[in-house]
């Protein structure tokens, strides 16, 4: 995230068979400073997002389900976006087939998300129906920003901790609370949830490729959302991504003769970024 | 009880695709394409999430309110490397004060 992490002392490489050439090797004695960071980001998240729990609360009682209903979504769905998808075509009056599929293709990038993080994290198999419910885009946002295995996991289990006590915490006190508080959209807690993904998009934005993919995205999403039900648009966005890879690679291919394919990626993005000039 | 069927198949749904994710075999990203994808469409996903949540109304149309004034405050917020809590604070106070203005 700010590129400042220490490199791993290599201490004893030998006892490190996990050292495979794809990525840095875990590093088992990562300095404090750097957990305190990791855990200080993590519980930022975890606590914003509770800010968007209460917000969901609130608006799952404004379209009529029960209390229990709203944090039975919490516990059990945890992954906002479906939430919210959910609670609004039911609102809308959608039969529950369409408006669990909608839900439903919202939450499949959490699949992709898990493919990445089961690589990053390499999570032992006994922990994996456990570690699975926490896959949302918080958590993955945080590990994902991490350059080591460590950090990664620490920032996975503690976003994941933080997001899941006070989001169905705070999804009870809004349903609780809804009736008291009147109109949540006067109180800007609409605004919360796009919030919450502007921030955790902010600093993934790095190389010309993700924020074309960024730009690109947010094009289709809104030519599509007037003509498709809820849930596709934004499932169709996520075109984007292989569209700027596809871009990207034909790009590279006619560089291809000045370079040698030594460090593929981040070549492809500085000869992106020269061309920009 | 409808609800309550649309809340069981939904939780179902998002805890298996959450659970496939996980259970794929870390060879298979092994492939740097695959890898740069991988990278990309959460960006692609986060991106349109925003735009939609900031511009979509619940009737599926676009609109343009207070909350993208909102939004576009916490941007600046991000530009200036506020912490995460403050963006979104940020987000909520501009929308909510538009909207007592009379937004």
């Amino acid at each position: 995230m700010n590129g400042s992490a220490i490199p791993a002392p290599q201490a004893a490489p030998a006892a490190n068979p996990d050292a495979a050439p794809t990525t840095a090797p875990p590093p088992r004695d990562t300095a404090p400073p750097d957990d305190r960071r990791v855990v200080r980001d993590a519980l930022g998240v975890g606590v914003a997002v509770g800010l968007s729990g209460f917000a969901f609360g609130v608006t799952s009682a404004g379209a009529g389900l029960s209390v229990a209903q709203t944090c039975a979504l919490s516990l059990l769905v945890f992954t906002g976006a479906s939430q919210f998808a959910l609670v609004g075509a039911l609102a809308a009056g959608g039969n529950p087939l369409t408006a669990a599929a909608g839900a439903f293709f919202l939450g499949v990038r959490n699949a992709f998300y898990g493919l990445r993080l089961g690589q990053l994290l390499r999570v032992p198999r006994r922990v994996r129906p456990l570690a699975a419910h926490w896959i949302i885009d918080e958590t993955a946002a945080v590990a994902l920003a991490q350059d080591n295995r460590r950090a990664a996991r620490l920032g996975f289990t503690v976003t994941g901790a933080a997001v899941y006590l006070l989001w169905n915490l705070t999804t009870l006190l809004g349903a609780l609370g809804a009736g008291a508080l009147g109109d949540s959209r006067a109180w800007g807690l609409d605004a919360a949830g796009p919030a919450v993904f502007l921030a955790l998009l902010g600093p993934m934005l790095r190389t010309f490729a993700e924020r074309a993919t960024a730009v690109l995205a947010v094009v289709l999403a809104m030519a599509l959302l007037p003509v498709l039900p809820a849930g596709l648009p934004v499932l169709l966005a996520a075109l984007a991504a292989p569209a700027v890879l596809l871009l990207d690679g034909w790009r590279s291919r006619s560089a291809d003769a000045r370079a040698g394919a030594r460090g593929e990626a981040r070549t492809v993005e500085e000869r992106m970024v020269e061309g920009e000039r | 009880m409808t609800v309550w069927i649309a809340i069981a198949l939904t939780a179902v749904g998002c805890y298996l695709v959450k659970l496939l994710g996980l259970a794929v075999p870390a060879g298979v990203l092994e492939r740097p394409l695959l890898r740069r994808l991988a990278v990309l469409l959460p960006v692609a996903l986060l991106a349109a999430l925003t735009a939609v949540q900031t511009f979509g109304t619940d009737h599926g149309s676009l609109a343009l309110d207070a909350r993208a004034a909102g939004l576009a405050a916490a941007a600046v917020a991000l530009l200036l490397r506020a912490p995460f809590l403050v963006v979104i604070a940020v987000a909520v106070a501009v929308t909510a004060a538009l909207r007592a203005l009379g937004g």
